[in-house]
């Protein structure tokens, strides 16, 4: 190894070219997300009947959108390199809440809203610490947390039904302009939570600690608060995504069916937003595309009128299509010893 | 030989049989049946339906991996089985629906087996995905075939007969496995690798191991297992359908662990495991018995009895967890 | 006893710390001075990076106090040294791969504006600190993950120096530096020391230290040996206070070797992506081969490929006559090749640690204890008792973890296991590193033994010493190809050393230590 190679250090190799222009791995993982939504939404809308009308758009938003929260919420971790398997009971307990509390006069109605997303902050922030200080492993800790969560919700919610401030629900579902108020929700999340997140200190942290978590520790990185941040937030995030869903649906209901398929989505979501599962690399921005393309495969199996029901063996294929993309690297070892680590 | 079968009850196995005692001796404090031996016998019988499952999850986490794909793979063992036995007719069908039903499983199994061996990729999101794939084929193969979802005579007589008076052919299922696995882990070639990847894979390859292979092996064994669980399950139902799985996966890796077998691999004890599944099984007669939601009831809360098996379960792997399986501070 | 007058800045004293039960310090003390340069010498494992590790707050001492500019520190953690002025520069590389330069430049302390980094300011500050160490050509926005390595040592050590340190720390740092970087480092730590600053200095190139440092001490085995001048001491001794006895002796005699017998393995134009070229190799039973050369020429890759892990491999081998393909290690170690490796990492490569030493060392023979895939326990305990005799493992540990014994003993499980497997050729690679010298003495003379019973032995060392007192013959590598071999009254250190270098033979070697840090570069 003491053999120079003055090789790429500096300007020359600091970004490999997409399209000529100069763009990070998380850019590039971006930019491809986008690239997939836009050619499957554009298929959907060639065999959709009535075309893209505006309301096609918004109902298609309206459920992007839910995934894409869950998505955001499933990025942070992640980007630690832990994973939460609890978001899916999160986003339910949230719905269950808020069928309950998010309702009559528009004080009640803020108040609902800011019990439901105290009590996702909660959440996560229970996960977090127990990961923390238990030092467990975030897989296990959030499968059991999720079951926790799952049986408040039940609690909460033992038949479905409730209701929901109608004004909130029909704002947050409507489209001004053909702009659907769920995708400009987004466009507030990220610039709100993900930007300023990404651009703290805690959030490099984040960063840091799914690159190297040794070498964040020797630098002297905030490892312990930077995860608990990243479960909170985790769980704030999933706690919106919740309150979306109660807003259009009208009512909550704690199925364990909906818990396990966002959670399960949501991973999907991730991976196809270019977010490295081992952490470190990554951007929520890439998840909610990652989302709209989950979402868009629904579509598309409806337009091309194959069984509905068939979704989850679509989306397991994209899973495992997508961590198989990643294992690619594996046919170019040629130390067999590299693929032991 | 005594030392060799001491050896096998760790801290936490001791533990988890000390818990199950007092469970017990708490239960029958409130109702004395709990120590009959027709309630035990009746316990033993239903923890066994977890115990083979939770038989092969056990090598996978002793590996380092987890199989996230259980729920829907003892789906497929149960709806497979009776579905065969419903096309290939009464005669064919007792003797093969068993065997293609297992079958199914581990194929589901070499799959993940070859994703996360071969591929390298993570075991937690490829087990997911092929969950996600096994439960997408059920849900088509049940709308496009309406295939028979009724157990055959030897699949009950399988899940609640006798062969051996008093003892239920599951729990003989179940000591027969045991047994194997308890000799695969602790005399075999294979037992040792096992151990030892969980520890250190790249040690173990260049020790000259087609680690590889030992992953494959055991995760086609975890999915015949689960499918196993699968027969035995549509026996005990008389039935099979589709979420027959979903009550499974969070109790196996709960028994596991409780069993003492450390979450990241290389660790764990067998008898762990027995200890671990007894005693969730009993935890959840426990709950059924008491009925928490009763008492709810009856301040006006009405509450499905789910609401208390979920919580109850997540706060007691979390609690066991923080008991003993914290990771060291590697600093 | 340091040549400056002036009040310590830094006083350690009564420094203690244990590793289970292993002694890493004993009652160290350690004083470093404003502007001046203090080397650390002392074999792996004397405790210097303990001692480090302890004054930047990685690992808490059992006992002792630090004193900073005279009043008591405790550090919990590397954060609470970083604020008190003392920056590391590890062994380890201590960088965030996925994030970008500047970002690992400031990754402690960035500049904020309303609460957020200042990306801008931070930018600025990491294109200050890497012209401050001469890494002008390191762009800021560059992940560190695509710069080769030298490069991403420059980014250490500027992100060390923009913490404004009061006391700077280099382990090893400039071990993975081209010829040309070390020389900008070095005139910046010359920069440095003039400016005031404290500078500790770890480094086993005894040419680097005489070029650099003011003071020196010496540690062996956790303890403090000396503590004197730089350049009032011979190599010689310095090289004896480490190692703690006459340096000569260590070697036990060669057997002669019997030139008639053919080879065991025969191995011709052995190529692999450009990284080996066109090795040819021969080596007899009973025949020590070593392989030198500077670090990383290929002599690694020609033990894995021979091992069977690298894919793609060109060229013959033959084994006792018959051309074998070694596709694997599973292969390799069959009855039909009889190989063995003894690995680089013994920790991560060699070792499963939290395993008993029983498990350890039966585990690459198991399948010669058992039949149909079923363990004989009699027979592998047999095998396993004969084994820790043979080795003089420490009894009393074998059924604990062989995490637990010491970095020597370890070595010599990891060894123990493959001579277990009975193997006929053993690759060594590097297998002396880190461990004390007592342990280096037992596996020299086990070498000697193995070959005397009839193995081949082909061993890589990047100590030239151990490669004259052990080897019959030795093959120098460059560039992935053997450029020389060495044998008998050649092989002395000069023509290692002219050889490693790719020089004509003969050169004299006041001349070599110039060429050596030219042709680097």
């Amino acid at each position: 190894m003491s053999v120079p190679v003055e090789a790429t250090g500096g300007e020359a190799g600091a970004k490999r070219k997409l399209f000529g222009l100069r763009l990070s791995v998380t850019q590039r993982g971006i930019l491809i997300a986008i690239a997939i939504f836009a050619v499957m939404f554009a298929v959907y809308g060639w065999k959709q009947p009535v075309g893209l009308t505006a309301n096609v758009i918004n109902t298609a938003s309206n459920k992007g959108a839910l995934l894409a929260l869950v998505a955001m919420a499933q990025t942070l971790p992640v980007l630690t390199g832990g994973l939460d398997l609890s978001v899916g009971a999160i986003f339910v307990l949230a719905n269950c809440l808020a069928s309950s509390i998010v309702v009559g006069d528009p004080v009640s109605t803020t108040l609902g809203i800011f019990g439901v997303l105290l009590i996702g902050l909660l959440c996560g922030t229970i996960n977090g610490v127990i990961i923390v200080y238990g030092r467990l492993q975030p897989l296990i800790v959030t499968l059991a947390m999720g079951a926790v969560y799952f049986g408040i919700a039940l609690a909460i919610r033992p038949q479905p039904g409730g209701s929901v401030n109608f004004e909130l629900a029909d704002f947050m579902t409507r489209s001004t302009y053909a702009i659907p108020h769920s995708a400009i929700l987004l466009l507030l999340v990220v610039i709100f939570i993900w930007i300023p997140y990404r651009r703290s200190v805690l959030g490099r942290a984040a960063f840091a600690i799914g690159s190297a978590e040794q070498a964040a520790y020797m630098s002297g990185v905030p490892i312990d608060r930077a995860k608990i941040l990243a479960f909170a937030l985790s769980g704030l995030l999933a706690a919106i995504g919740g309150l979306l869903l109660t807003a259009i649906t009208y009512s909550g209901a704690a199925k364990i069916s909906i818990a396990n398929d966002y959670t399960l989505n949501s991973i999907g979501a991730v991976v196809i937003g270019g977010t490295s599962l081992f952490g470190g690399v990554g951007s929520a921005i890439g998840s909610i595309f990652g989302a709209f393309v989950m979402r868009t495969v629904g579509d598309l199996l409806i337009v091309f009128d194959i069984n509905p029901v068939l979704q989850p063996l679509f989306v397991g294929i994209v899973l495992l299509i997508a961590v198989c993309i990643g294992s690619l690297r594996v046919l170019r070892i040629k130390n067999k010893l590299d693929l032991y680590r | 030989m005594v030392d060799v079968v001491l050896r096998q009850f760790d801290r936490a196995t001791l533990i988890a049989f000390g818990c199950i005692v007092l469970l017990l001796l708490i239960g029958a404090l409130a109702e004395p049946a709990f120590l009959s031996p027709k309630y035990l016998i009746q316990q033993i019988h239903v923890a066994s339906f977890l115990g083979v499952v939770a038989t092969g999850v056990m090598l996978i986490i002793l590996l380092g991996h987890i199989d996230l794909s259980i729920p829907w793979t003892i789906a497929v063992g149960g709806m497979m089985a009776t579905g065969a036995a419903g096309i290939l007719g009464p005669e064919l069908g007792v003797t093969f629906a068993i065997p293609f039903g297992i079958l199914c499983g581990a194929a589901i199994g070499a799959i993940n087996g070859l994703g996360v061996a071969y591929l390298r990729a993570p075991a937690m999101i490829f087990t997911l995905g092929m969950n996600a794939v096994a439960q997408g084929l059920m849900v088509y193969h049940t709308g496009g075939f309406a295939p028979q979802n009724r157990a055959t005579e030897f699949m009950r007589e399988l899940a609640v007969g006798h062969l051996i008076p008093g003892v239920p052919n599951p729990v003989l299922i179940w000591i027969v496995l045991g047994a194997v696995t308890m000799f695969m882990l602790n005399r075999t070639t294979l037992g040792r690798q096992i151990y030892a990847i969980g520890n250190q894979e790249r040690a173990v390859f260049l020790s000259g191991v087609d680690t590889r292979r030992v992953i494959l092996i055991c995760f086609v064994i975890s999915g015949a297992c689960a499918a196993a669980t699968g027969v035995l399950l549509a026996g005990w139902a008389n039935r099979s359908y589709q979420a027959m799985g979903d009550p499974y996966l969070l109790p196996t890796i709960a028994a596991i662990i409780l069993g003492g077998t450390n979450v990241l691999g290389g660790r764990g004890k067998y008898i762990g495991t027995v200890a671990g599944v007894i005693l969730i099984t009993i935890l959840q007669s426990m709950l059924s018995v008491v009925q928490p939601q009763r008492y709810f009831a009856q301040l006006g809360l009405d509450m499905p009895a789910d609401v208390f098996r979920q919580i109850v379960f997540g706060l007691v792997i979390v609690a066991m967890l923080l008991l003993y399986g914290r990771q060291k501070l590697v600093r | 006893m340091t040549a400056s007058g002036s009040a310590p800045l830094l006083r350690m004293s009564g420094i203690t710390k244990h590793y289970g039960g292993v002694r890493a310090l004993e009652n160290v003390h350690f004083e470093a001075t404003r502007g001046t340069i203090h080397a650390l010498l002392g074999e792996n494992g004397a405790g210097k990076s303990t001692l480090i590790k302890v004054l930047s707050g990685v690992v808490q001492p059992d006992a002792g106090t630090i004193e900073l500019d005279g009043s008591p520190v405790q550090f919990a953690n590397p954060t609470e040294a970083n604020d008190a002025g003392i920056a590391c520069i590890f062994q380890e590389l201590s960088l965030l791969p996925d994030l970008t330069v500047a970002d690992n430049i400031c990754i402690t302390r960035p500049p904020r504006r309303f609460g957020l980094i200042d990306f801008r300011a931070q930018r600025r500050i990491a294109e200050e600190a890497l012209a401050r160490v001469g890494g002008e050509g390191i762009h800021p926005s560059a992940t560190v993950r695509e710069l080769p390595l030298s490069r991403r040592q420059m980014v250490e050590i500027a992100k060390a120096l923009a913490r404004n340190p009061k006391i700077l720390i280099l382990d090893e740092a400039t071990s993975a530096l081209t010829a040309a970087d070390v020389e900008k480092v070095f005139v910046m730590l010359h920069k440095l020391r003039e400016e005031g600053m404290a500078i500790i200095y770890i480094s086993h190139r005894m040419h680097e230290i005489a070029e650099l440092a003011d003071v020196c001490t010496v540690y062996r085995n956790g303890r403090k040996v000396e503590t004197f001048d730089a350049g009032t001491r011979s190599d010689n001794a310095i090289v004896e206070m480490m190692i703690g006895r006459e340096y000569e002796s260590v070697f036990p005699p060669k057997a002669a070797k019997n030139d008639d017998v053919a080879p065991v393995l025969k191995v011709r134009d052995f190529s692999w992506q450009g990284e080996l070229n066109g090795i040819d190799l021969d080596i007899r039973p009973g025949e020590i081969v070593g392989l030198g050369g500077l670090d990383g020429q290929g002599q690694r890759q020609l033990l894995l490929g021979l091992f069977g892990t690298l894919i793609g491999t060109t060229g013959t081998v033959e084994i006792a006559g018959n051309p074998v393909k070694l596709s694997s290690p599973k292969r390799a170690k069959s009855d039909a090749i009889g190989m063995a490796l003894i690995p680089e990492d013994r920790k991560a490569e060699g070792l499963m640690l939290p395993m008993t030493v029983r498990e350890n060392l039966s585990f690459a023979a198991v399948e010669k204890v058992s039949r149909g895939g079923v363990v004989d326990l009699k027979a592998e305990e047999a095998a396993i008792d004969e084994m820790v005799e043979l080795l003089k493992i420490k009894a009393d540990g074998i059924d604990g973890p062989v995490a637990s014994l010491s970095g020597g003993n370890q070595q010599k499980v990891v060894i123990g296991k493959w001579l277990m497997t009975k193997p006929r050729i053993i690759l060594l690679n590097d297998p002396t590193r880190g461990i004390d010298v007592g342990t280096k003495q037992e596996i020299y003379q086990l070498l000697q033994r193995l070959a005397a019973e009839g193995a081949a032995i082909l061993f890589y060392s990047t100590d030239y010493d151990e490669l004259i007192g052990c080897c019959d013959r030795v093959l120098v590598m460059y560039s992935g190809a053997v450029v020389r071999t060495l044998s008998g009254q050649q092989l002395t250190e000069t023509n290692l050393v002219s050889a490693a270098l790719n020089l004509p033979a003969g050169t004299d070697q006041a001349a070599l230590a110039a060429q050596a840090r030219e042709a680097a570069t």
